[in-house]
């Protein structure tokens, strides 16, 4: 059995380089075909009819007038008379027609009677919500009596609001029902594999009759795992139309219904020693996602105060259910937990990034690698330098802070299969049925190929997109690349074992003396014995080699836990309240990086999605109505180019990284913008603004409260 | 969508004649079709002007100041050097709106004639937002509401970037009709509705912008300043124009007009008085600020644009007499 590893690091062409995507020109050219581009023949348009009522009783449906519209070929009631609706803008009927217009006009003409029920939005009023379920509290340690032995002790209140996914393509699908028995499912997908199940399921069709296909995606953020009820729909209707159905989400239930992250609000105390050691954590929070509440972030975040009580309240709230939002529940423990700690920070008069030095030692085993990055960071950003105690910022009305934070994740590689082919006319071809989100997957498998094979990475070719291919994990929790990139390696390792042993006599050694290099596969104790990779391939005779490889699967290609550092520069206009970010520096591991332009690019994407987080993107419910104000991409703000400042990004590779094999990066980078440039806010005007987003009138009410302008 | 006619007449008489009740002018499009594709607007007769020649062009002529047609387009505005030249209030108020494709396609006219952002306006329920005879938007969010002119019924806020600098600058606007042509000053163009049946400006159905007249701002120093969250496309929290009348290095008279703080431009006379005869510094302009927003009041939820819009004055005040912001 050959061995499965890495190559050493004088031994990699492909991974680890700054390589552009190999879909990037489909992509820039508008040539890449995603979901909301699929048109098929006959294709009918599906538009859904949302409740107006954050909640509601439906009395009645009817559809007649809409069902008697030209053009209209199905009208389905999803939830009808008796159904509890219990947020705003959830879907009650859907309408396919031969036009999106006649199907927005036919869904308007649909009448429903509702009998309007008290609805509660906002959960940060704790005292007027209808249901809280407090979770048990979790106690180690002794925290009342490091409180009572502090030589500190700093208080604080914090909260982040309730934001979207609001991914650039909505959710949505295109069925098509190639026969009475056989469904194709175009979807925007971050699960190819795992959507066969839930269409077959719901269709009651073998999961063997269904094919879904997602070639091209634009982003999920983990709120698109599912079928979801409106997929179905589209299927049943294009079952019952026997035609084509298409049905994308509109912007407006896009930010409504199709995932948020939830809230959490925290009153936190915490304790220190007289030499600024943390002792004790004490904290109530709460927060909600939606009907059936929240679970709770854990707090502490990575430092493990050595005493430390922690309390959660879910509560149930009328607004869209919550889906798993990039690193679910990190960044509101992370934004409670390293701004409780900056403020104790403050308390002390102690610079943060001594602070957070000094009690390295409790996030454990990734203390080391904290430490490496805080001081590299410190290095790039130049904080010891630039950074001055709270409120000293200046007389002018624009104060400048520094602000940081630090984050956790897994990232294991979750099970894939990959089937690779080597052709006799020398072209290599990887098959697993996963995804690319925008991520990169495509680029990454394609460089292991190649590596693998010795070959330019424009020399092997990548399907993945079709659940006909090999099954893979969903792409969630930063597991993708883990997953793609072990399962190809080793179904290339074992394709050119094959190659190997094929033309190991031609060559005159044994097999294992050969290696697959720079187009060539030659001896390896002597160079200049090879056969070009064309040659090699064209001894396979008409088929192809086919070889598979699996992870979990023999030699260690991946691992998980990873630790990363931010740090903001931003400044604040008193003013104004205005915050704008400067700069900020990301250092990030996330073991052995395959494409190291990919993984910048991911983590840059995170900055940015952070920063929208933390200075502008949030639910505006309406007291009045229960509904979402902010429904478009006007008022719902996510930042420009010019409102992100200067991002620095750099990945900790080489010795005490590499070896440890692939660890995934989706998550970790979004974890800690919030926290960082909440900091940073904090340190230039002197008072914490206690809420993200950081916008205006709550920097401008923190300034009148604690007086510090 | 419902359905409608569509004409694209190429005189302005033949626009005029077609023009009514129920019908809408589309010249940029860049408010209109967003409006119905809400079905907020739901017109039987769209008719575009593009078509008409008499309507281009942006013009200058020594003496009477600037004629700008109602299809000149942002960036045309933009672009023009005598503009960036004498009208630096016009260009900031451009540069704010960033949108590549708003500034090339929109108008500076439309600009003047889009309706308000009010999220419970373009949810459809109503410019007044009135629902079961009480306001949605007191008992509801209005973070970015009015804090100026907010007696009620309308709480809404004007929306036009270039309606303030304009006012200030003491523009007028040539406004053909069934009954010929009159010309309007911009600062009377605007109104507030006392009820669901009244627009926000003084236009007929059937009557239609064709110009805007800009005076000579010889020896007036003017600028817009804008409080907005965002670089990118967003609207400003609050904004104000300023156009002075130097003498010397005291202001003689000063005219401040506010945006985005009450449902019509607002013009300041307060914060006027309280420049005149001084020197402008950053106390003066700070004062003025404050008589600017002495009758502000805030909704539950928008106290902060009082301390924007006073800001804004200061600081377009300062832009103007070119100190420092």
């Amino acid at each position: 059995m050959p061995e499965f590893n890495w190559p050493e690091s004088d031994r990699r062409w492909r991974i680890g380089k700054h390589r552009t995507r190999v879909d990037g020109p489909a992509k820039s050219s508008g040539a890449a075909e995603y979901t909301y581009d699929v048109k098929l023949f006959g294709m009918l348009y599906a538009k859904m009819l949302a409740c107006p009522h954050a909640r509601a009783r439906v009395t009645s449906v009817d559809t007649s007038a809409a069902e008697a519209m030209k053009g209209v070929h199905a009208v389905r009631v999803i939830q009808g008379p008796g159904t509890e609706i219990k947020w705003a803008a959830d879907d009650i009927a859907v309408v396919a027609a031969e036009t999106e217009e006649i199907a927005r006009d036919a869904v308007n003409a649909i009448k429903v009677d509702y009998e309007v029920l008290e609805h509660f939005v906002f959960e940060e009023d704790l005292d007027k919500a209808p249901e809280v379920n407090p979770a048990q509290e979790q106690t180690t340690g002794e925290p009342v009596q490091a409180f009572s032995s502090a030589k500190a002790q700093s208080e604080g209140y914090y909260g982040c609001r309730v934001v979207s996914h609001a991914c650039h393509e909505s959710h949505g699908h295109v069925a098509h029902w190639t026969d009475d028995e056989h469904l194709t499912v175009f979807s925007s997908t971050q699960a190819v594999t795992g959507l066969v199940g839930q269409f077959s399921e719901a269709l009651e069709i073998p999961a063997a009759n269904v094919r879904i296909i997602c070639q091209n995606m634009g982003g999920g953020f983990g709120s698109k795992f599912g079928a979801d009820r409106w997929g179905i729909e589209c299927a049943r209707l294009a079952r019952q139309t026997k035609r084509p159905v298409k049905l994308m989400l509109e912007r407006g239930p896009e930010l409504q219904i199709a995932g948020g992250r939830p809230s959490t609000f925290a009153r936190v105390k915490t304790a220190v020693d007289a030499d600024g050691n943390l002792t004790g954590w004490d904290s109530k929070s709460w927060g909600t996602g939606g009907p059936s509440g929240t679970g709770s972030p854990p707090l502490p975040y990575v430092f493990e105060v050595p005493n430390r009580k922690h309390q959660h309240s879910s509560v149930p709230a009328n607004i869209g259910p919550s889906r798993a939002w990039r690193a679910p529940n990190h960044p509101q423990a992370c934004f409670v937990t390293m701004t409780a700690l900056e403020d104790m920070a403050a308390k002390i008069e102690m610079d943060p990034l001594d602070f957070f030095l000094k009690n390295i030692s409790l996030t454990g085993v990734r203390a080391e690698t904290y430490a490496e990055e805080l001081k590299l960071g410190a290095q790039i950003m130049g904080w010891k330098r630039k950074w001055r105690p709270r409120g000293q910022s200046g007389d002018g009305p624009v104060k400048r802070g520094l602000g940081l934070s630090l984050h956790t994740w897994g990232g294991r590689g979750h099970q894939s299969n990959c089937e690779v082919l080597i052709h006799p006319d020398g072209s290599a071809e990887a098959r697993v049925a996963s995804q690319d989100l925008g991520t990169g997957t495509r680029t990454v498998i394609a460089t292991v190929l190649a590596e693998t094979f010795g070959l330019r990475v424009r020399d092997v070719t990548v399907r993945i997109g079709d659940s006909r291919f090999p099954a893979s994990g969903a792409s969630g929790g930063s597991t993708t690349v883990g997953g793609v990139s072990s399962s190809t390696r080793r179904g290339a390792i074992n394709a050119l074992e094959i190659l190997l042993q094929k033309v190991a006599p031609e060559l005159g050694v044994a097999p294992e003396e050969l290696e697959a290099v720079r187009g060539r596969i030659r001896v390896k104790a002597s160079p200049n014995r090879y056969l070009t990779w064309k040659q090699a391939t064209g001894q396979l005779g008409v088929n192809p080699i086919s070889a598979t490889g699996r992870n979990p699967g023999p030699g260690k290609l991946i691992d998980s836990g990873v630790g990363g550092i931010q740090m903001a520069d931003v400044s604040v206009d008193v003013e104004t309240g205005i915050v704008k970010m400067n700069k900020m520096v990301a250092i990030q591991d996330c073991g052995l990086i395959i494409d190291m332009l990919t993984a910048e690019s991911q983590v840059y994407g995170a900055l940015t999605m952070g920063i929208s987080y933390a200075l502008s993107e949030e639910r505006i419910m309406d007291p009045v109505t229960g509904r979402l104000l902010n429904d478009d991409m006007e008022f719902y703000k996510l930042p420009g180019i010019g409102d992100i400042g200067d991002l620095v990004v750099h990945m900790m590779t080489g010795p005490g990284y590499d070896e440890r094999g692939v660890i995934g990066l989706g998550e970790p980078p979004v974890i800690s913008p919030g926290a960082a440039i909440s900091n940073a806010v904090a340190n230039a005007i002197g008072v914490r603004v206690p809420y993200l987003p950081l916008t205006p009138d709550r920097v401008l009410e923190a300034l009148e409260k604690g007086g510090a302008a | 969508m419902n359905r409608f006619q569509y004409a694209s007449p190429v005189t302005k008489q033949s626009a005029v004649e077609l023009l009514g009740s129920g019908a809408v002018v589309l010249a940029g499009g860049t408010d209109l079709l967003s409006l119905m594709k809400a079905d907020v607007a739901t017109p039987d007769l769209v008719v575009n002007i593009k078509e008409i020649a008499e309507l281009k062009g942006l013009e200058h002529s020594e003496g009477s100041g600037m004629r700008i047609g109602a299809l000149v387009t942002i960036d045309e505005l933009l672009q023009d050097s005598r503009v960036q030249e004498e009208y630096p209030s016009l260009i900031q108020a451009a540069d704010g709106i960033r949108s590549a494709q708003i500034r090339s396609v929109g108008t500076v006219a439309g600009d003047l004639c889009q309706r308000p952002r009010c999220w419970y306006y373009r949810h459809g329920y109503g410019l007044l937002a009135m629902q079961n005879g009480a306001s949605m938007v007191v008992d509801g969010d209005n973070r970015y509401h009015a804090i100026l002119g907010n007696a009620g019924p309308a709480y809404f806020v004007n929306p036009s970037s270039f309606a303030p600098a304009l006012i200030a600058l003491g523009a007028s606007l040539k406004v053909s009709g069934p009954n010929g042509e009159k010309e309007i000053p911009v600062a009377d163009f605007f109104q507030t509705p006392q009820s669901e049946a009244e627009k926000e400006y003084k236009l007929s159905d059937s009557e239609i912008v064709t110009q805007i007249l800009v005076p000579a701002a010889a020896g007036k120093a003017n600028a817009t300043y804008e409080v907005r969250e965002r670089e990118a496309l967003d609207w400003p929290l609050a904004a104000a124009a300023v156009s002075l009348t130097m003498q010397g290095d005291q202001v003689e008279s000063a005219k401040v007009v506010l945006g985005h703080v009450a449902p019509v431009p607002w013009n300041s006379d307060e914060a006027a008085a309280a420049l005149k005869g001084k020197a402008v510094s950053a106390s003066v302009a700070d004062d003025a600020g404050k008589a600017a927003v002495q009758q502000a009041k805030a909704l539950s939820r928008n106290k902060f644009k009082i301390q924007l819009a006073r800001v804004a004055v200061k600081r377009a005040i300062l832009r103007a007499a070119g100190m420092e912001v």
